[in-house]
C-alpha cells in the first residue's frame, strides 16, 4: 500500500503479512510511517493505493470490530472529561459488551482504584493502561499496539510482555511498535522494519540479529598477546579491547578453546557475544534515517 | 497494488460475548457519552434555565405597557426571547458533541469501534435531537406560561390557546433543536473546536448581520435565508420586512439541517480520521 499526504509519501508501496501465533515487532525511525500504517490497518486513514485486510476482510467490513482488533494508538483517544469506566462503557456499548467485562479489563490493567476518576487527571502510565484496557475489551484476535510500554512502570512493562506472550501462545496475532530495542528483543519473535515508508526487513528476530554479523567471541586470558598471535592466521578479526581481553571474530568459541589448550594458554573467560537487536537495527537504518543527527553538525561546518 | 494482511488465527474459545455493531448500539454508546460529560449537562441546563428565567424577566418588565417598550417586547413571542441565549448554548452543545471527539482524539477510539463511521453520525443525530427536544421544547412551554402568568396579573396577555401561539412556542423549541444540529454539522465539517465554534457563530450571528445591514437591499434578500433569519419567521410574532413567510422560513431552516448532515456524512466517509 501507499499513502501520500500532499507531496509527502508517508508509506511507499509497503507490503507485508503479520502472522498469528507470534509477536511481531514493528520497527523504524521516527517518521518512517509506522503510526500511519497502523491507522490504515484500522481504516482510520485510507491508503492512496493498495488494500489492507484483517482476517481476510478490510477492517471496516467486520461486524464485530472490537473482537477482531484491539488497538492502542500512540496518540491518546480518550475524552479527558469522562471517567475511565464510562469511556470503556461507551466503547463496550457499540458491541453490546456488558459492564462485567468492562470491570474485568479495568481490573486486569490495575485501574480499579481510579476507574471513577476523570481521565484528564491520569498520568501517562495510567492513560496507557486505559488504552490497553480498551484494546482488550472485545477479547480480540489481533492486538495492534503502538508504543504500548510508553510511560509504564517496570511492573507494567513486565505485565504487558507476559500478556503479549500469552496472546501469541493462544494463536492470536500481536503486532506492536516500540522504540525500546531491549524491550522489543525480549518480546518479539518476528520483526518488520521500515524506513522512509519502505519495507527494509521482514524476518525472524534471530535471523535479523544474526544478519548484522556482529557475533564475536570474548576471550580473557593472562597471555592474550600470545593467543592473538596463534589465532591471527585463522580469525576474521581480533581486537584487543582491554589489557588481557580479546574480541575474536570469525572463529567459534570451540575452535578458540582448542587452540588455547593446544598452546597451553590459560583462559579466564570464553563467551560468545551475540549481536543485539539495537546493533542490527542501527546498521540497517543508518542509510534510511530521515532526520539524521549528522545534519546539525554538517550545518555547523558550513 | 500490494496487499497487507493480518492473517486469520485458528478458532479459539471466546470468553467475551459481543454483538454486531448496529445503529441501535451506536445510539446506546452515544447516549453513554452524552450523559457522562458534565459539560453537556451544564450547557443544556443553562439553555433551559435561561429560557424560563428570561421569559419571567420579560414578563415582569412588560406587565405594564408603556410607550418606551419595544414592539418586540409586547407581542406573544416576547416571553420567548430567551432563545437568543438558547441558540448560543444549544449551538455550542451541538458543536462540542462532535468537535470534542476530534479535539480529544476520542474519534479514533469511536471510529475503531464503529469503522463504518456513518452509524456514529446517525447515532449522534438521534441522541442530540431526543435529548434537546425533551428538555428545550417543554422549557419553551414553561417559559411562555410563566412569563404570561406574570403579565396576566397586571394586564391581558396571551395564552397557549390563542391563534398561532402554540405553533410559536413549539416552533421556538424546534428552532433551537435545528440550530443545534447546524452546530453539530459545523463540528463534523470543521472538526477543530475553535474553528467549528467560529463557523457556527459566523453563520448564526455575524454573516446575517453583515448581509442584512451593510450591503443594501440585495444583502437583505440574502440575509433572510440564513438559519437564524429563516427561524425568525416562525419564532417571532412580529413580521418584519425582508423576512420569509412562516412555512417558507421553516423549510429553509430544515434545508440547512439536511444539507449540513448530508455534507457531514459525505465528508466523514471520504476523509481520513
Amino acid at each position: 500500500m501507499t499513502k501520500r499526504y500532499g507531496d509527502t509519501v508517508a508509506v511507499d508501496d509497503l507490503s507485508f503479512a503479520v502472522q498469528p501465533g507470534v509477536v511481531t515487532g514493528f520497527l523504524g525511525p521516527n517518521g518512517a510511517g509506522k503510526s500511519t500504517t497502523m491507522r490504515m490497518i484500522l481504516g482510520l486513514d485510507a491508503p492512496t493505493k493498495g488494500t489492507i485486510t484483517v482476517n481476510d476482510h478490510p477492517f471496516a467490513e467486520h461486524t464485530h470490530p472490537l473482537r477482531e482488533v484491539g488497538a492502542l494508538l500512540e496518540a491518546r483517544g480518550v475524552h479527558p472529561g469522562r471517567s475511565a469506566r464510562n469511556h470503556l462503557l461507551a466503547l463496550a456499548a457499540t458491541a453490546g459488551i456488558g459492564a462485567a467485562r468492562v470491570d474485568e479489563v479495568i481490573d486486569m490493567v490495575g485501574l480499579s482504584d481510579v476507574a471513577a476518576k476523570r481521565v484528564g487527571a491520569f498520568s501517562l502510565g495510567m492513560g496507557q493502561r486505559l488504552g490497553i484496557a480498551s484494546a482488550l475489551l472485545g477479547d480480540p484476535d489481533v492486538l495492534l499496539l503502538d508504543e504500548p510500554v510508553n510511560g509504564l512502570d517496570p511492573d507494567g512493562v513486565r505485565w504487558i510482555r507476559n500478556l503479549l506472550r500469552s496472546f501469541a501462545d493462544e494463536g492470536r496475532t500481536v503486532f506492536l511498535s516500540s522504540h525500546l530495542m531491549s524491550e522489543m528483543a525480549l518480546t518479539a519473535d518476528h520483526v518488520i522494519v521500515i524506513g522512509r515508508g519502505r519495507l527494509l526487513r521482514d524476518q525472524s528476530m534471530a535471523d535479523f540479529i544474526a544478519s548484522a554479523g556482529a557475533t564475536v567471541v570474548r576471550v580473557r586470558s593472562p597471555e592474550a598477546g600470545r593467543l592473538a598471535d596463534i589465532l591471527r592466521p585463522h580469525a576474521g578479526s581480533i581486537d584487543m579491547v582491554a589489557e588481557g581481553v580479546l574480541d575474536v571474530g570469525g572463529l567459534a568459541s570451540d575452535e578458540i578453546g582448542i587452540a588455547a589448550a593446544g598452546a597451553q594458554i590459560t583462559l579466564f573467560e570464553l563467551a560468545t557475544q551475540a549481536g543485539s537487536l539495537e546493533e542490527a537495527y542501527m546498521v540497517l537504518t543508518e542509510q534510511a534515517v530521515d532526520f539524521h543527527t549528522h545534519t546539525i553538525s554538517d550545518r555547523d561546518h558550513q | 497494488m500490494s496487499l497487507t494482511t493480518l492473517s486469520t488465527p485458528p478458532a479459539r474459545h471466546r470468553v467475551v460475548e459481543s454483538q454486531p455493531v448496529t445503529v441501535r448500539r451506536a445510539i446506546a454508546s452515544e447516549w453513554v457519552k452524552f450523559r457522562t460529560l458534565r459539560s453537556s449537562a451544564s450547557m443544556l441546563a443553562g439553555a433551559s434555565i435561561g429560557m424560563v428565567a428570561i421569559g419571567m424577566i420579560v414578563g415582569w418588565n412588560t406587565r405594564r405597557i408603556s410607550p418606551s417598550l419595544d414592539p418586540e417586547d409586547i407581542v406573544a413571542s416576547a416571553v420567548l426571547q430567551g432563545y437568543y441565549l438558547g441558540q448560543l448554548l444549544v449551538g455550542a452543545l451541538g458543536v462540542l458533541f462532535v468537535s470534542g471527539e476530534y479535539s480529544t482524539g476520542m474519534i479514533r477510539s469511536t471510529m475503531s469501534a464503529v469503522p463504518k463511521r456513518v452509524p456514529v453520525l446517525i447515532a449522534k443525530f438521534v441522541v442530540f435531537v431526543t435529548v434537546t427536544s425533551v428538555t428545550i421544547i417543554p422549557c419553551c412551554v414553561i417559559a411562555f406560561v410563566a412569563g404570561q402568568g406574570i403579565i396576566s396579573r397586571s394586564r391581558t396577555g396571551f395564552s397557549l390557546g390563542d391563534p398561532g401561539v402554540l405553533r410559536l412556542v413549539l416552533g421556538t423549541g424546534t428552532y433551537l433543536v435545528c440550530i443545534g444540529l447546524i452546530g453539530a454539522a459545523c463540528g463534523w465539517l470543521v472538526r477543530s473546536t475553535p474553528g467549528a465554534l467560529v463557523t457556527y457563530f459566523a453563520i448564526i450571528l455575524v454573516l446575517p448581520g453583515i448581509f442584512g445591514n451593510v450591503l443594501g437591499n440585495w444583502g437583505k434578500d440574502i440575509a433572510q435565508y440564513f438559519p437564524s433569519e429563516a427561524g425568525r419567521s416562525f419564532v417571532s410574532s412580529l413580521h418584519l420586512p425582508y423576512t420569509l413567510s412562516t412555512w417558507a422560513g421553516f423549510t429553509v431552516l430544515i434545508a440547512w439541517v439536511v444539507i449540513g448532515l448530508v455534507a457531514s456524512a459525505f465528508t466523514l466517509r471520504q476523509r481520513d480520521i
